[in-house]
């Protein structure tokens, strides 16, 4: 296959994802696109969001016609220069098919990792080979590491990134030795111990951002940079009743109302997503460790672990982005922080709602930190 | 031991083999008795064991009769008066028989009773005022107002129940016994059941499974002599004790109308049952004073064999005269306990009748712990 | 998380209750098997092999093999709730409870009402239904709606593996009656189902496909044809919301009011006997609390008036299947 075709693949959304249908173009065939560029309306089970251009160059075909349901890794389109003839392309297409079932791997799955006093799941995407320092990511209360299914893979291309479960999320294990930020802090710490993870850049969402700023405070030595993502542990302000809804909703219908109000537009949240959630939820285990942490980290209806005094003496950099219109934690709560970035059309899923601007300021700040 | 064996009894014979023919053969079955009721063999009193009781137990053995006694006996005038709704199947003139078993009953055991269930609720425990609320379907009954005469309950007293399914207690005492065995109580289960119950499928299937599963199981066959109107005499094939015996569970026949060979009888099983020796059966004569239900102008019934065995066959009559003529109690202790519990029975039926009804909203609850 | 059948969900549902709660028994015919025989102990675990295992593990005084004594051993599981245990009794094939229905309509469904809300039986009744396994007429009625008659018990039919292993966890955690139908068809249908304990709420209904067209309402087996007629009809061009209830008592009516209300249209698919089934209930729910909103008349997709037939040819149209779903929800659309 020539280097100068670039095929453009159905993107792996999430752990479960296996097809996606392509709802909508956004740039007509023949355009020229960058690196970055919104380009698709891809719809899974889960969430609709667009995807990203993957190349820079002309979109010399759109190989998939909307309203199409594509296997994960199928052929999208394709990126050339204008220089390479029809021909070429359309041999191209026709191989891609076989070259890719002939060169399947299997996706890469999270797997369990003894920690010192929990078991967590990781899911490790990136080169094996690479020496940049890595990414560890660390979700917010509620969550688990498929939040950053849109983050991941890119900022994957050249450094090993690891998300992780925090204990009692997803499939890490549910009991807790301790719910409150620096009791986390020490399992996340165990946890990249057992990976063998010396030094990382941290990125936290939420509570995961508390628990990121946290291990920058008390072991510095471990943490590269940290990025806050909406997050919690810069102010005593935090929206409670989500909290408490979030616990209580067993059913469908409270469940959608109650995850609605993290997002700016609330068409994020599919039959599939809530369904996951109310999985979760429904595990052993599970609502008393979402108790004991609410009740820790958030006691009487207030953050409990406030550091945003700690960032002037820091000695790691910290950027922090935020959804303009957050309903989680107050986008006020961003101005303790010097380097900040707040992006509009965005609620506390900031990450979800405009992945190609968090990447990209994810990346750029890894970059020069 | 209780005998595994043919009581000595007229009646129907179970075929027995004849090995040198090889084939079935059945003894000539004695004709039919006439239904007159069971009468109190005067003869056997020296057959029952020594009394071994303190006073106080004598003394609380009567009042409890007593108690059922009156009980049953108010509630046919107050029924009669038109006061209590529904079905009502009374149990006076078997006093001795539950309370004879349920004496060697504590608060691990259970029972499980029959539509004619206010003596095996007294027996147990049960609170008096809240029955006979209960059967006045007032909201301070045992059940609300509920379940009524047919279904008073309490649990918290090991008392599963009286029961409007005829033989619907055996299998369910399998069930409490089965408790009992598996989270090692030391408990047993009785199921008090009568002729008719004896020739329930569940009746059967349940003497198999306490044998099989070698349950602390025990079943108490009340044989009145009649189910509704039909004869045990023709209802009845073969015996209690013929039918026990299929089962390989050890039984006897007692005279149901002799605490203390009620208590004897119940000991015996409830010793069998509690040290692992698995289910018993205890087949006790004894009659019904009243009808099936009240109502039954007991048409079915001989000329005159009510009234005679209200004088030839009273189980508290033959304890009185048992325990005085023993110089164990004297007269004057027991007609106090007649004069207390008259006393208080007439008071359970003045707060009944003035108890208020179950309010409209109670029609909605207690059906589901959660729903 | 890892793919489990239908069967092993359950398996493991018992298992992990029986672990977790040592008054958590299991009784029936067979249930373990060669109870007494020469041969192996736990020769069967159940018919279909469904408590295969649990016998070697908790031992006989917990998982008791049973004389074939319906009334006797569901009565006793009965007694046993109302005493202290939670019983989960295998009533194997449905259509047994002929020899045996008095101990469940009469006492266990009752217990609690009659006797003022002094009583709680948590006894589970599992049970096989349906048709399909060419084992004829009376191993393979549905008969789901004759217990959900009765005020008292709790009626589950799961349709996954992934249902079937938190509803019948919350059975057994259940304080009330609960009778579990498995579709002897579903059990070696694969879903993911997570390892650890979950528990999934009765009265949930779960949205298998989201639609605006038709609302499809199925039980069961017959969640699996809904969802194929649904993806069918998708590739017309007609989008279908399938719900599945899970539990018919409790039910989730709301969730079905809402669809109606949102398509106009109802089609209700039920394996069971057509009089006074499942589907002429939501019907008459639906005609009842939503008649402004249909938009035609509503379907009911279910067997003829008859018996199970044996012969592959008979028993194969009286079924109900994707064909005839379609067909229902094409005559909503005229």
């Amino acid at each position: 296959m020539s280097d100068a075709i670039k095929p453009i693949g159905m993107p792996k959304w999430g752990l479960a994802m296996t097809e996606g249908k392509v709802n909508a173009w956004l740039v007509q065939e023949g355009a020229k696109i960058a690196a970055g560029d919104e380009i698709l309306e891809i719809e899974t089970s889960k969430i609709t969001n667009v995807f990203e251009s993957p190349h820079t160059g002309i979109l010399r075909r759109r190989v998939a016609n909307e309203g199409d349901t594509l296997p994960v890794g199928g052929l999208l389109g394709v990126v050339a220069d204008a220089s390479v003839p029809d021909a070429e392309l359309d041999a191209f297409v026709a191989e891609f098919a076989a070259a890719a079932a002939a060169a399947a791997v299997p996706p890469p799955e999270p797997v369990m990792v003894d920690a010192a006093s929990w078991q967590a799941r990781v899911l490790k995407l990136g080169p094996d080979d690479s020496t940049a320092t890595p990414l560890l990511m660390i979700h917010g209360f509620g969550g688990d590491l498929q939040n950053w299914q849109f983050n991941q893979p890119d900022l994957a291309a050249d450094r090993a990134v690891y998300a992780i479960d925090l204990p009692g999320h997803g499939g890490s294990s549910k009991a807790l030795t301790g719910g409150d930020v620096a009791a986390l802090t020490q399992a996340v710490a165990s946890a990249m111990t057992a990976l063998g993870i010396e030094r990382a850049h941290l990125a936290g969402h939420s509570l995961g951002g508390a628990i990121a700023l946290q291990m920058a405070v008390s072991e510095p030595a471990r943490v590269a940079s940290v990025t806050l993502v909406c997050a919690a542990g810069l102010g005593p302000e935090i929206n409670i009743d989500y909290i408490e809804a979030f616990i209580r909703s067993d059913r469908r219908k409270d469940m959608k109302s109650t995850v609605e109000t993290l997002f700016f537009d609330p068409a994020f949240v599919s039959r599939d997503m809530v369904d996951d959630l109310l999985k979760y939820k429904r595990i052993d285990g599970v609502l008393p460790a979402l108790r004991t942490i609410a009740d820790a980290v958030f006691a009487g209806g207030k953050q409990a672990a406030i550091l945003a005094d700690k960032l002037a003496g820091l000695g790691v950099p910290v950027q922090a982005i935020w959804g303009e219109s957050d309903k989680i934690v107050p986008v006020a709560h961003a101005e303790a922080v010097a380097n900040r970035h707040v992006l509009s059309g965005a609620g506390h899923m900031v990450h979800i709602e405009q992945p190609a601007e968090v990447n990209r300021l994810i990346s750029a700040f890894i970059a020069g930190a | 031991m209780l005998p595994i064996m043919e009581p000595p009894r007229p009646g129907c014979k179970p075929p027995v083999m004849d090995a040198t023919e090889n084939r079935f053969t059945e003894e000539a079955s004695a004709p039919a008795e006439a239904v007159l009721g069971y009468v109190y063999d005067e003869q056997k009193q020296g057959e029952t064991a020594a009394m071994q009781f303190n006073r106080e137990q004598l003394l609380e053995a009567y009042r409890k009769m007593r108690t059922i006694r009156e009980f049953e006996d108010r509630v046919h005038i107050e029924f009669s008066a038109g006061g209590i709704p529904g079905f009502v199947h009374l149990y006076a003139g078997e006093e001795a028989s539950a309370i004879g078993v349920c004496m060697n009953l504590d608060d691990r055991d259970k029972i499980a009773s029959t539509h004619r269930g206010h003596g095996h609720c007294i027996a147990k425990g049960c609170d008096v005022d809240g029955m006979m609320a209960e059967i006045f379907g007032k909201d301070a009954g045992l059940c609300g107002g509920k379940g009524g005469s047919m279904h008073i309950a309490d649990l918290e007293k090991g008392m599963m129940g009286a029961n409007g399914i005829v033989g619907g207690g055996p299998p369910l005492i399998c069930g409490a016994a089965l408790t009992a065995k598996t989270l090692k109580t030391g408990g047993v289960a009785v199921a008090f059941y009568g002729d008719g119950a004896s020739n329930q499928g569940t009746t059967m299937e349940s003497l198999n499974l306490a044998k099989a599963w070698n349950l602390p199981a025990i079943f108490v066959v009340e044989d009145n002599g009649y189910a509704e109107s039909t004869s045990s005499n023709w209802s009845v094939s073969g015996t209690q004790l013929g039918r026990a015996a299929g089962f390989g569970i050890p039984a006897v026949q007692v005279d149901g109308l002799d605490f203390f060979a009620m208590y004897e009888a119940g000991k015996e099983a409830v010793a069998r049952a509690r040290n692992g020796g698995g289910p018993s059966l205890i087949h006790a004569k004894l009659n019904r004073y009243y009808g099936h239900f009240e109502g039954d102008a007991m048409t079915y019934r001989g000329a005159g064999e009510v009234e005679r065995l209200r004088v030839e066959a009273d189980p508290l009559t033959f304890f009185r005269k048992r325990v005085t003529e023993a110089g164990l109690l004297e007269h004057s202790q027991l007609d106090e306990i007649d004069t207390t519990v008259k006393a208080e029975i007439d008071e359970s039926v003045v707060k009944a009748k003035a108890g208020p009804m179950p309010l409209a909203a109670k029609l909605l609850t207690d059906v589901y712990v959660s729903y | 998380m890892s793919k489990k059948s239908f069967r092993t969900a359950i398996n493991e549902a018992m298992a992990q209750e029986m672990r977790r709660d040592p008054r958590v028994i299991v009784m029936g015919e067979d249930v373990a098997g060669g109870q007494g025989a020469p041969g192996d102990d736990d020769a069967w675990g159940g018919p279909m092999g469904v408590t295969k295992g649990l016998q070697p593990e908790f031992g006989r005084d917990r998982v008791l093999d049973t004389p074939i004594t319906e009334s006797g051993f569901i009565g006793a599981a009965v007694g046993a709730a109302a005493t202290g245990l939670r019983p989960i009794a295998d009533l194997m094939f449905v259509d047994f409870m002929g020899v045996c229905f008095d101990q469940i309509f009469n006492q266990a469904a009752k217990f609690r009402y009659m006797f003022g809300g002094k009583a709680v039986t948590p006894v589970v009744i599992r049970t096989m239904f349906g048709a399909g396994f060419r084992a004829a007429s009376q191993h393979s009625q549905c008969l789901y709606p004759l217990f959900t008659h009765i005020p008292g018990l709790k009626v589950v039919v799961p349709s996954n593996a992934y249902d079937a292993k938190g509803l019948m966890i919350q059975a057994i955690r259940d304080d009330d009656p609960v009778i579990f139908f498995e579709h002897k068809m579903l059990y070696d249908d694969m879903d993911e189902v997570p390892d650890e304990s979950y528990t999934i709420p009765f009265g949930e209904a779960n949205l298998t496909r989201e639609g605006k067209d038709v609302t499809i309402v199925a039980l069961g087996r017959m969640v699996k044809m809904a969802n194929e007629a649904a993806d069918l009809l998708k590739k017309q061009g007609v989008s279908c919301t399938v719900i599945d209830p899970r539990t018919i008592s409790p039910m989730d009516t709301d969730s079905i009011l809402e669809s109606v209300e949102d398509t106009g249209r109802l089609v209700v698919v039920d394996e069971a006997h057509p009089r006074c089934n499942i589907a002429t209930d939501i019907s008459a729910l639906v005609a009842q609390e939503a008649f402004g909103a249909l938009k035609a008349a509503i379907q009911m997709v279910t067997p003829p008036h008859t018996p199970v037939p044996f012969s592959p040819a008979l028993e194969d149209i009286y079924i109900p299947n994707t064909a005839k779903i379609i067909e229902a929800v094409r005559k909503t659309m005229r």
